[in-house]
C-alpha cells in the first residue's frame, strides 16, 4: 500500500501566535508538527505494518507543504517512523487558503502516484492546529475526484476497500469506500509512538524530496495570494481576558455565585 | 433570482434555532432562497415563508443521506446555479464545513468557515488561533460560501410572509461516484439537554470531579444548559468523547461557560474563551482558568456546585 500523510509545520499553540504581513497570515516562527497529525502518521504505520511493512512492498510517505521551516514537520514525522517524505516549497505558495492549498497537495499527490505506484490513501488529522478549517480532506477530495471518509475513529482497509467508524453529531457510522480515498482521522483513533533514540538515527538516513511548483506542474498564479479565493483584509489581536473577581469559598460561594449569575442576567 | 442560498439539511418536524439564524443573515444579504433536503412538512414551509424564503428546492433524489457529504455538495451546487445565488450559508457544523469545502471547489467560490457575522456586501467576520484574533475576510470569487456559527444573531422573522414556491433540483449523478457509503448507522441516546455547540449556557467538568459528574448534570439542569468536559474527563472514560469542549473537541461560544475543576490548559482555553461570560470553580488558586475567568471560586466543586443549583430551584420557586 502507498499512503501520503499530510503534516503540517504549525505555530505551536503553548506561545502567543500572531498574524502579521501584508496577507495577514500566521507567523510561523516556534512551530511544530501539527499534534492532530501524528494520529494520521501512526494510524498509518500501523496499516503498513500490518501488510509486512516497506518490505512488502508498503509506503508511508510524510508529505508537508511550506516554507523552508516545514521541513522540520517532514524530519519529525521520518524519526516518528514515516519511511520517506516530500517537502512542497516554493515561495508563490506563501498565503494559499485552503482552495489554493488543496489544489498544490492534489498535484503534489499527483506527481507522488507518477512513478507507476499510484497513492492507495491520503491520511490526514482532523483539522490543523493553526487555521483549523477543517478544509483540506473535503477538498483535496473533490479534486482529485477520491471518496473523503472524515473525522474517523477507527479504520481498515481490506480488498481495496476501507472501512472506517465515526461519530457524525446525533448518530455513529459506519462508512465505505473504494480507495483510493482521503482519509481523516481524530484524536481518538490511537495513542501515536513518540519518536525513539534508533527512530532519530534511522531518520538521518531517509530520503526527503523536495518539490517545487514546476515540478508538480502548478503554475504560480494559481497558488499563493494570488491564487486564492478568500482574502482575509483585516485582523486584530483580541484585547486578552482579563480576570475578574476571585473569591475563596467560606461556605456560601454556591449563593454568591447565583448572586453574580442573577446581576449578569444569565438565570 | 436569489441573492442568497441557505443550505437546511433534513431539519425534521421543526427548523433549528441555528437554521432560522442562517435565514435571517440571509434576508440581510438579499432575496432568499433555500435548498432543502428531507421531508418538507407543512409547519417547515410555513416558517421558511414567515423568515422570508421565495423558493424552496428539494433534490431529485431521495437518498443523498446513504453518503458522507459528495451527494450533497453535488446537489447544492446545482440548487446555486438554478437560484442564481451569488452567496451561499450553511451551518458550522464538520457536515456543513465539508459541503462548503467541496462546494467551493465545484463552484470555483471562496469559503469561509466559523463565521460569526455577515456584512450585507458578504464580508464575514471571524475569531482565529483560539480566539486571540479577530479577523474580516472575503471571498474575491463571484460566488461566496460562508459556514455561520450558532448564537451569534437573534432569529427574525421577515416583515412580511411568503408562500415560498417548491422547485425539483436534479441531483447530478457523478455526486453519488467517488462517495463513500453509509453502511450503517446507530442513533445515539439523546440526552434532553441542549446541543453542546449551540447551547446558551454550557457546564463543564474536569479532572476535578474525579468520575462523577452528577453536581456538573445537575446544576446545568437547572441552568437549562449543556454539559461539556475537559479531555481529562473524556478521556478517563466519565463521560462521552460528545461532551469535550476544547481544540480536538466542540468549540463553544456561549453567553455564559461555566467550568468547575478544571485547570485551564491551553487546548480548554482555546474551546471556550470567546464565550461572554466565564465562571471558574477549582480548588487549586494557581489553575490557569482563573487567568481569564470574569468570576472565579477557589473552592470545592462538591460544595460550590450543589449549593448554587439548590439556590437557583429556590428562587425560581
Amino acid at each position: 500500500m502507498k499512503i501520503v500523510v499530510l503534516v503540517k509545520h504549525v505555530p505551536d499553540a503553548q506561545f502567543d501566535r500572531h498574524i502579521t504581513g501584508p496577507g495577514n497570515t500566521t507567523d510561523r516562527d516556534e512551530s511544530i508538527l501539527s499534534e492532530l497529525d501524528e494520529y494520521a502518521l501512526e494510524a498509518a504505520l500501523q496499516l503498513a505494518e500490518e501488510r509486512g511493512g516497506p518490505k512488502a512492498g508498503n509506503e508511508v510517505i510524510a508529505l508537508s507543504m511550506g516554507p523552508s521551516g516545514a521541513v522540520n514537520a517532514v524530519k519529525k514525522s521520518l524519526q516518528i517512523g514515516a519511511y520517506s517524505g516530500v517537502h512542497l516549497s516554493d515561495d508563490a505558495l506563501a498565503g494559499s487558503d485552503a482552495a489554493a492549498t488543496s489544489l498544490a497537495l492534489a498535484a503534489a499527490i499527483r506527481h507522488i502516484s507518477a512513478d507507476g505506484r499510484p497513492v492507495d490513501l491520503v491520511l490526514t488529522g482532523m483539522a490543523s492546529t493553526d487555521g483549523e478549517t477543517s478544509l483540506i480532506p473535503a477538498q483535496l477530495a473533490e479534486r482529485l475526484q477520491f471518496p473523503q471518509v472524515t473525522f474517523a475513529s477507527s479504520l481498515e482497509v481490506s480488498g481495496g476497500q476501507i472501512s472506517a467508524r465515526r461519530d457524525a453529531g446525533a448518530f455513529s457510522e459506519t462508512v465505505e469506500a473504494q480507495l483510493p480515498a482521503v482519509v481523516s482521522v481524530t484524536d481518538q483513533i490511537n495513542e501515536p509512538r513518540y519518536p525513539n533514540f534508533k527512530g532519530i538515527l534511522a531518520a538521518k538516513k531517509k530520503k526527503i524530496a523536495a518539490l517545487s511548483l514546476a515540478d508538480i506542474g502548478v503554475d504560480a498564479s494559481q497558488v499563493g495570494l494570488a491564487g486564492s479565493w478568500t482574502v482575509v483584509e483585516s485582523a486584530e489581536a483580541r484585547p486578552p481576558r482579563t480576570a475578574g473577581t476571585i473569591i475563596t469559598d467560606d461556605g456560601d460561594a454556591g449563593i454568591k455565585l447565583v448572586d453574580f449569575l442573577a446581576a449578569q442576567k444569565l438565570l | 433570482m436569489a441573492n442568497a442560498l441557505v443550505f437546511i439539511d433534513n431539519p425534521g418536524a421543526a427548523l433549528k434555532k441555528s437554521s432560522l439564524e442562517l435565514l435571517t443573515i440571509a434576508r440581510s444579504l438579499g432575496e432568499t432562497a433555500v435548498a432543502f433536503t428531507g421531508e418538507l412538512n407543512d409547519d417547515v414551509a410555513a416558517t421558511l415563508g414567515a423568515y422570508g424564503a421565495t423558493t424552496v428546492y428539494q433534490p431529485s433524489v431521495d437518498d443523498l443521506d446513504n453518503y458522507l457529504v459528495g451527494p450533497k455538495a453535488a446537489y447544492l451546487a446545482a440548487a446555486v446555479a438554478a437560484s442564481g445565488a451569488t452567496a451561499v450559508l450553511v451551518d458550522n457544523s464538520p457536515e456543513g464545513k465539508e459541503i462548503a469545502g467541496r462546494l467551493g471547489i465545484k463552484l470555483n467560490a471562496g469559503v469561509i468557515t466559523d463565521v460569526v457575522g455577515v456584512e450585507a456586501d458578504g464580508t464575514a467576520h471571524k475569531s482565529v488561533l483560539a480566539g486571540s484574533y479577530n479577523t474580516t475576510a472575503k471571498a474575491t470569487t463571484p460566488v461566496t460560501i460562508l459556514s455561520v456559527k450558532a448564537n451569534n444573531v437573534e432569529p427574525a422573522p421577515a416583515g412580511a410572509a411568503t408562500a415560498p414556491a417548491t422547485a425539483t433540483v436534479e441531483v447530478p449523478a457523478e455526486g453519488l461516484a467517488n462517495s463513500a457509503r453509509i453502511a450503517a448507522r446507530t442513533e445515539k441516546p439523546v440526552s434532553g439537554r441542549p446541543d453542546l455547540s449551540e447551547a446558551r449556557i454550557v457546564v463543564a467538568g474536569g479532572r476535578g470531579v474525579d468520575g462523577d459528574f452528577g453536581p456538573v448534570e445537575e446544576l446545568a439542569d437547572a441552568l437549562g444548559a449543556a454539559v461539556g468536559a475537559s479531555r481529562a474527563a473524556t478521556d478517563a472514560g466519565w463521560i462521552g468523547h460528545d461532551a469535550q469542549v476544547g481544540q480536538t473537541g466542540v468549540t463553544v461560544s456561549p453567553q455564559l461557560y461555566i467550568s468547575a475543576g478544571i485547570s485551564g490548559a491551553i487546548q480548554q482555553k482555546a474551546g471556550m474563551q470567546t464565550s461572554k461570560v466565564i465562571v471558574a470553580i477549582n480548588k487549586d488558586a494557581e489553575s490557569p482558568v482563573f487567568e481569564i475567568a470574569d468570576y472565579g471560586i477557589i473552592g470545592d466543586l462538591f460544595k460550590v456546585l450543589p449549593q448554587a443549583t439548590a439556590e437557583i430551584q429556590k428562587r425560581k420557586g
